[in-house]
Formats: structure tokens, C-alpha cells, sequence
């Protein structure tokens, strides 16, 4: 790859520079004092305009509160101040539509096989039986799952059941999709190629991606935008362009670029990853 | 058949081998129990020969399956709201923990004034013994629903009822089977302590008839028949709650 | 939640309970139901004669060795089984089946082996509170996590150094799960058999009452009954919860 490929050049970026999808103004979450424990400023203040189409990736320090961040995007938690829109219209402690939340932890619902837990939501939404059984299918086979279609999520590993619950978000096709930490669970050849997975489907539906994630080499692999948190209350340090183009996949690791950019985001995370470690 | 079913197998009739030898070998007299083998005549005569066993037992059956109802439904939907009322919970936690310390069928006399003798009486005595065993597993199995699944259900935009029905009830349908099993148990207890108080018919009315006639191989007949049928129904669940265990955890 | 508003809460549902007992009263009438405030009063009474206590005492004995046996019994029994893996998986369905039959239609067994007395109440009692005890003793070390053994190997601890230091501590929250609806299920016992099988006890003139149809004694005692088996399970579960956090 060429030196200039670094540089955050995109061929569109003036015209989608002022299509703005999600904005955080001055948000800040302070979960208060309950019996015996005091109150906790998680978040803020936080500063953010997403783009239309834009892939963000999210490190930072463990309780930085990258958790509630996604969640008060999400509409799952409202913040104690300041303002979240997408589209202009505000998130008020509700779910907004056209959004897909994939959960750090195991969300797959044990009662269904693996095609019906991924045809929930589809089902929920009274879509027709047949688009519904095109998409599953795809879903399943993208994900690697066509030998467990009508497995339940306890046969199978904590990897596979991830990538139900990756399949279950997607087929909704969400304009705004929301990923925390969701190849936690996965090793790191799977983790790779889900990522080049996600990368392939974020190019073919255009949505706008925000991926939270405790591996460097990934947010610095997939994003556009990597955003680094600082420890509690957690706050965005500096949003680093990768300038990378966007039919990119894992091979870009190999190259020096990569390993710059991941030096210089583990520079800006290792103080604060002391700090969150160290006495509070 | 694995080594345990076959060690199990061997521990039963092992067991009433021996109670059958000491009952025989006049150990244990005829005063105080009759053999094994003698239960299971006794009670295939009774069957075949009285015309109480068919009415006293289907009368017994009848209201038993009622309360079961009850206390099962009635017991899912109280612990649903107790759920959502945290304070009101911190307050019954006790009441619930030590309900059945107290045999709870010295109110039955109550039910009586209440209902009268007869079905309705068995029933509320049977279905308010059972109820507090939902009622605590209702309340475990709710806490034990894993919070991720009910943010999916925000996320999935369902209404308060639709999440009860596709993601809480099945979410908690494993413990819920436990607090099934223990309501069936205290049902029956309820049903039969308050056949053995006052009752015009019923099984339990028999056993305790049958005991104070000093009648041993009637009573050992019908006793053999409820232990039995405890014993049955208990299984049966016990295979059904195994089998959902199967699924959802491995 | 504070101390105090807790308070608040039991002294409204209490409210609640002694308004709804009211009105029922009211409705059924008043031979059929004592209200509560005459309820309480002839609790009152009971406490200041001497033959309460007599019959208190006479239950207590019973209780007491019925709990002794349950619980001690029942946790050697529960870890014998529970340490070797074919003892539980042979055992546990069988004693999982003794525990859910309905005991109460053994009492004539019982009071044909043992006649009226002492020893039927304690073998009704321990007929009832022994067999949570070992369930769940059995249920606590089937649950132990397998990496807690395996690092007590690593570490090369000794056989009584793993079942002191590692598997105690672990199982240590589940038994006292298990110590207390023990405890409750033999005092249910002991009342069961004093109700059809004794001479003496708060069972015995229970039931006495209520075959005279002395409403009125059979509510009092049913709710001095009530509220100590409350109160003690409520310091019970207090127990347990320590153990459960800590």
C-alpha cells in the first residue's frame, strides 16, 4: 500500500461531510448513589458526529464507559445530560428505528434453533415467509452456520452462538449498527475473518458501523475513524483518521501504515489504561 | 442401560426385598406393617373389588388436577408482580421462606366455613399449600434471566406482554419447571391433609378411615397407591425437566 | 434500601394484612373468622398460661432432636454421596423422589412403628427436614466449579487441605441454603405428627381446637405459630444472605 493511502482523502468526503447520521452533544452519564455505593460519573462529556456510511471503532480502558455509550445511542439508557440525535430527531430513552444492537454478551435465545433465532426479529416485523427464509439463509451461510441451522445455541461454542446473534442484527438490515465487543468470544482467525465479513457487508449496505472493541489491531483494521477513551468518566481523547480505502480487508496488517497507527493508538492508551488499573 | 440405572434398579428392589424378608420373618408384625408383596395383592383387590376405589380415587384426582391449575397459574402470575414491586418483595421473602414451616392445612377448618365440605374446600386447601412454591420459583426464575435478553426485547421494540410471552416466560421455562414439580408435591400434600381432616370422600379419607378401622392391608393398599402416584407423576416431570435441561444448557 | 424505610414497609403491609383479615372477618362473620384484635388477645392469654408453655416445651424437645438429626444426618449423608460421582448419580434421583412423596399419608406408619410420643414426632420431623439437607448438600458439591479442584491440584494441595481450604468455603453458601429449609421442613414435621399422632404439643391441642371448634384458639395459635416461624426464617434468610455476598 502507497503513503498516501494514509491520508484521510476520500474520493466523496465533501459530499457526505455534512450528511451527519448520529450526533453526541455534551452527553455525560452519572449512575447515582445506591445503598453503599457512591455515585459514578461513567461518561462524558462526549463530543461526536458520525457520518452517513462511516465505520467509528471505539477503544479505550476498561469501565471507560464505552458500554454506556453504545447503550445511550442505542435508547436502552438515558443520559444524565446533554443531547443524542440520529437523523436530527432525538434519542429519548427509546429505541430508535433502523438501529441494530449486537451485545457483548451471549443474547441468543436457547429456546429457538439457530434459524429461528435469526428470523426473530424478521417475524416480529410480519415480514413474508419467503423473504424471510431468503435472508435467513444467506445469513446463515455468510456466518458459517449452515450445519447448525436447526441446532439449539447450546450445542454449539461461545463463538458460533456470537455469530447468531451477529446473523439475528443483520438480517433487519439496520442503518446504524452497533457492535459491542462482538468477537470477544471468537479466536483470533475467526475474529479476522468475521471482521473482513462485517467490513464486506458494511460496504454492500452502506450503514453506518460503531464497533466498540478491546483489540487494537481490530478498530485500527476496520475503521475509518478510531476513537480512543480516556479512563472513567470516559471521554474521547483524540478520533484518529486511518485514511484507509474502502475495500480494505486483514491483509492491510502487514503493512508499515498499520503498524504505525497501532503504535501510536497504544502510546494514547497505555497511560490510561494505568490509570483505570491504579487506585481510584 | 448405564451402570447407575442398573445400581438404582438394584437399590429398590433390594430395599423391598429386605422390607418384605423382615415383614415375613416376623421382624417387623403384621400390626405394624404387612409385606410388600401383600400391598400390591391388597391394593389390585381393592381395585377390583370396592366400589369406593374407582369414585374416592377420581374424586381425589379431580380436585387435586384443579388445584394444580390454580396453584400453577395463579402462582406465575403473583410472583410477575411481585417481581416488579422490589419493596413489596423485600417484605414476603420471609413470609415465603418459612411458609412451609407451618403446616399451612390448620386453616382448613377456615376453608370449610368458607366453602363448605366438599371439592371447593379440598381444592382452595391443596391450591394455597402448592401456590407459595410457584410463587418462589416464579420469582428465582425471573431473576435469573440473563439481562441481555431483555434488552433484546427493548431493542426488538416489544410491548410489556410480548415480552413476557417470547422472551420471559421461555427464558425462565427451566426454573419454572422446578417450582411445577414442588407446586404438584405440596398440592398433593394440601389435597390429602385435608382429606385426612374432614372430607366426605376422597383417597385420603380411606387411608385414614382404613387406619382407624385398624384395617392394615386396606390402608397399606391405598398408601401404596398414592406413594406410587406421587412417585409417578414426580418422574414423569422429572424426565420432561431433564429433557428442556438437555436443550438449553448443553 | 434504608433501615428505615424497610420498616415503613413492613408496618404498611402489616397494615394491609390486618385490614384485609378485618374485613373478611366482617364479611364471613365474625364466629367463623375472629377478627385480628381478638385474635391477638387470646395470643395474649395463651402466653400467660402455664400450659402453653408446657406444650410449647413439649414441641421444642421434639423439634430440637428432629433438627439435630435432620441436619447432621443429613450433611454426612450428603457429602458421603456427593464426593463420589457414582454414589450421586445413583443417589440422587432416588432421594430426589423420597423428597417430593407425600410424607403426611406415613403418619399411621409411623404411628404404628412408633406409637404415640416422642419418637414419632422426631421420626416425622427427620422424615421431613433430612432429605433437603442432603439434596442440597450433594447439589452444592456436584456444583463446585471444576477449575477450583483442578487449581487445588495444581497446587499440590493434599486431600484435607483441598476439602478444608477449597471445597468447604465453595460449597459453604449452598449448605446454609440447605441448613434452612431443613430447618423449616422438620419443624413442618413436627407439627404434622403432633397434629395426628401425639398427646402433648402446640400440634396436639391445635388440633384439639379445632375438632371442638374453638375458632378462636385455633387462629391465635395458627398465628403465634406463623410469626415465629416468620421471624426465624426471616433471621435465617438474613444468615444465608451474608454467606451469599460474602
Amino acid at each position: 500500500m502507497s503513503s498516501s493511502a494514509i491520508a484521510p482523502a476520500r474520493a466523496d468526503a465533501s459530499a457526505s461531510e455534512r450528511d451527519i447520521h448520529v450526533q453526541f452533544r455534551d452527553v455525560n452519564h452519572v449512575y447515582p448513589a445506591r445503598a453503599g455505593h457512591e455515585a459514578v460519573h461513567a461518561l462524558g462529556p462526549i463530543d461526536l458526529a458520525l457520518q452517513r456510511g462511516e465505520f467509528l471503532s471505539i477503544i479505550g480502558p476498561s469501565g471507560c464507559g464505552k458500554t454506556t455509550l453504545l447503550e445511550v445511542l442505542a435508547g436502552l439508557v438515558t443520559p444524565t445530560s446533554g443531547a443524542v440525535e440520529i437523523d436530527g430527531r432525538a434519542v429519548q430513552g427509546a429505541v430508535p428505528d433502523g438501529v441494530g444492537v449486537v451485545f457483548q454478551e451471549d443474547a441468543s435465545f436457547p429456546w429457538l434453533t439457530v434459524a429461528d433465532n435469526i428470523a426473530f426479529s424478521l417475524k416480529r416485523a410480519g415480514m413474508e415467509k419467503a423473504e424471510i427464509a431468503t435472508r435467513v439463509d444467506y445469513a446463515i451461510g455468510l456466518m458459517g452456520l449452515t450445519r447448525f441451522r436447526k441446532a439449539y445455541p447450546s450445542q454449539l461454542s461461545g463463538g458460533m452462538r456470537q455469530r447468531v446473534c451477529i446473523a439475528r442484527t443483520l438480517v433487519t438490515r439496520p442503518k446504524l449498527i452497533l457492535l459491542d465487543e462482538p468477537f470477544g468470544a471468537l479466536d483470533q482467525q475467526t475474529r479476522l475473518i468475521m471482521g473482513e465479513e462485517l467490513l464486506k457487508l458494511w460496504r454492500e449496505t452502506g450503514a453506518t458501523v460503531m464497533l466498540i472493541t478491546h483489540s487494537l489491531d481490530e478498530a485500527a483494521l476496520l475503521a475509518d475513524h478510531v476513537a480512543v477513551m480516556s479512563a472513567r468518566p470516559g471521554h474521547f481523547i483524540e478520533v484518529i483518521a486511518t485514511g484507509w480505502p474502502r475495500d480494505r480487508d486483514s491483509r492491510l496488517a502487514s503493512t508499515p501504515e498499520f503498524g504505525a497507527l497501532t503504535s501510536r493508538l497504544w502510546a494514547l492508551l497505555r497511560d490510561e489504561s494505568i490509570k483505570a488499573m491504579g487506585p481510584t | 442401560m448405564t451402570r447407575a440405572r442398573i445400581l438404582q434398579w438394584a437399590i429398590v428392589l433390594g430395599a423391598f426385598g429386605l422390607l418384605e424378608a423382615l415383614c415375613r420373618f416376623r421382624i417387623i408384625t403384621p400390626f405394624t406393617m404387612i409385606p410388600p408383596s401383600e400391598m400390591v395383592v391388597s391394593l389390585i383387590r381393592i381395585a377390583r373389588t370396592q366400589s369406593w376405589f374407582a369414585e374416592d380415587t377420581l374424586y381425589s384426582l379431580r380436585n387435586l388436577m384443579v388445584a394444580v391449575v390454580i396453584a400453577v397459574f395463579g402462582g406465575y402470575l403473583a410472583g410477575l408482580v411481585v417481581h416488579a414491586l422490589p419493596r413489596l418483595r423485600a417484605c414476603l421473602d420471609p413470609l415465603f421462606s418459612s411458609y412451609y414451616s407451618v403446616p399451612t392445612f390448620i386453616l382448613y377448618p377456615l376453608f370449610i366455613v368458607l366453602f363448605g365440605i366438599g371439592p371447593m374446600s379440598l381444592i382452595v386447601m391443596g391450591s394455597v399449600f402448592g401456590v407459595v412454591a410457584m410463587i418462589s420459583a416464579t420469582l428465582t426464575a425471573l431473576d435469573r434471566i440473563p439481562r441481555v435478553l431483555v434488552k433484546v426485547a427493548r431493542i426488538e421494540k416489544l410491548g410489556p406482554l410480548r415480552t413476557i410471552a417470547l422472551i420471559k416466560l421461555p427464558a425462565a421455562a427451566p426454573h419454572l419447571f422446578t417450582g411445577l414439580k414442588l407446586a404438584v408435591a405440596y398440592c398433593i400434600i394440601g389435597v390429602i391433609a385435608g382429606e385426612f381432616i374432614l372430607a366426605t370422600a376422597g383417597i385420603g379419607r380411606r387411608l385414614s378411615l382404613s387406619y382407624n378401622n385398624f384395617d392394615n392391608a386396606t390402608m397399606y393398599g391405598v398408601l401404596l397407591l398414592i406413594l406410587a402416584f406421587a412417585a409417578s407423576v414426580n418422574g414423569a416431570l422429572n424426565v420432561w425437566e431433564r429433557r428442556i435441561h438437555r436443550r438449553w444448557f448443553r | 434500601m434504608t433501615a428505615r424505610g424497610r420498616m415503613l414497609d413492613y408496618a404498611l403491609l402489616g397494615l394491609a394484612l390486618y385490614a384485609g383479615w378485618w374485613a373478611l372477618a366482617t364479611m364471613v362473620g365474625t364466629d367463623a373468622l375472629t377478627p385480628p384484635n381478638r385474635t391477638l388477645e387470646r395470643a395474649g392469654e395463651l402466653l400467660s398460661t402455664a400450659s402453653f408453655w408446657r406444650h410449647t416445651r413439649a414441641t421444642g424437645t421434639a423439634f430440637a432432636w428432629a433438627c439435630l438429626l435432620s441436619l447432621a444426618g443429613g450433611l454426612l449423608i450428603g457429602l458421603a454421596v456427593g464426593l463420589s460421582r457414582l454414589a450421586t448419580e445413583v443417589g440422587e434421583p432416588l432421594i430426589g423422589t423420597l423428597y417430593t412423596i407425600p410424607k403426611i399419608t406415613l403418619y399411621p406408619v409411623v404411628l404404628l412403628a412408633f406409637g404415640l410420643g416422642l419418637s414419632a414426632k422426631i421420626a416425622f420431623g427427620v422424615l421431613h427436614g433430612i432429605f433437603p439437607v442432603i439434596l442440597l448438600t450433594i447439589g452444592a458439591i456436584r456444583n463446585t466449579k471444576q477449575v477450583y479442584l483442578k487449581s487445588a491440584r495444581v497446587m499440590k494441595l493434599t486431600r484435607t487441605q483441598t476439602a478444608l481450604h477449597v471445597l468447604a468455603p465453595a460449597i459453604v453458601p449452598e449448605i446454609v441454603t440447605g441448613l434452612r429449609i431443613g430447618f423449616s421442613s422438620a419443624l413442618l414435621g413436627t407439627l404434622v405428627a403432633e397434629l395426628f399422632a401425639s398427646e402433648e404439643g402446640l400440634g396436639f391441642i391445635l388440633i384439639r381446637a379445632m375438632e371442638a371448634n374453638r375458632v378462636t384458639d385455633v387462629m391465635a395459635l395458627a398465628f403465634l405459630l406463623f410469626a415465629f416461624a416468620a421471624g426465624v426464617g426471616g433471621v435465617l434468610l438474613a444468615v444465608e444472605r451474608r454467606f451469599h455476598h460474602g
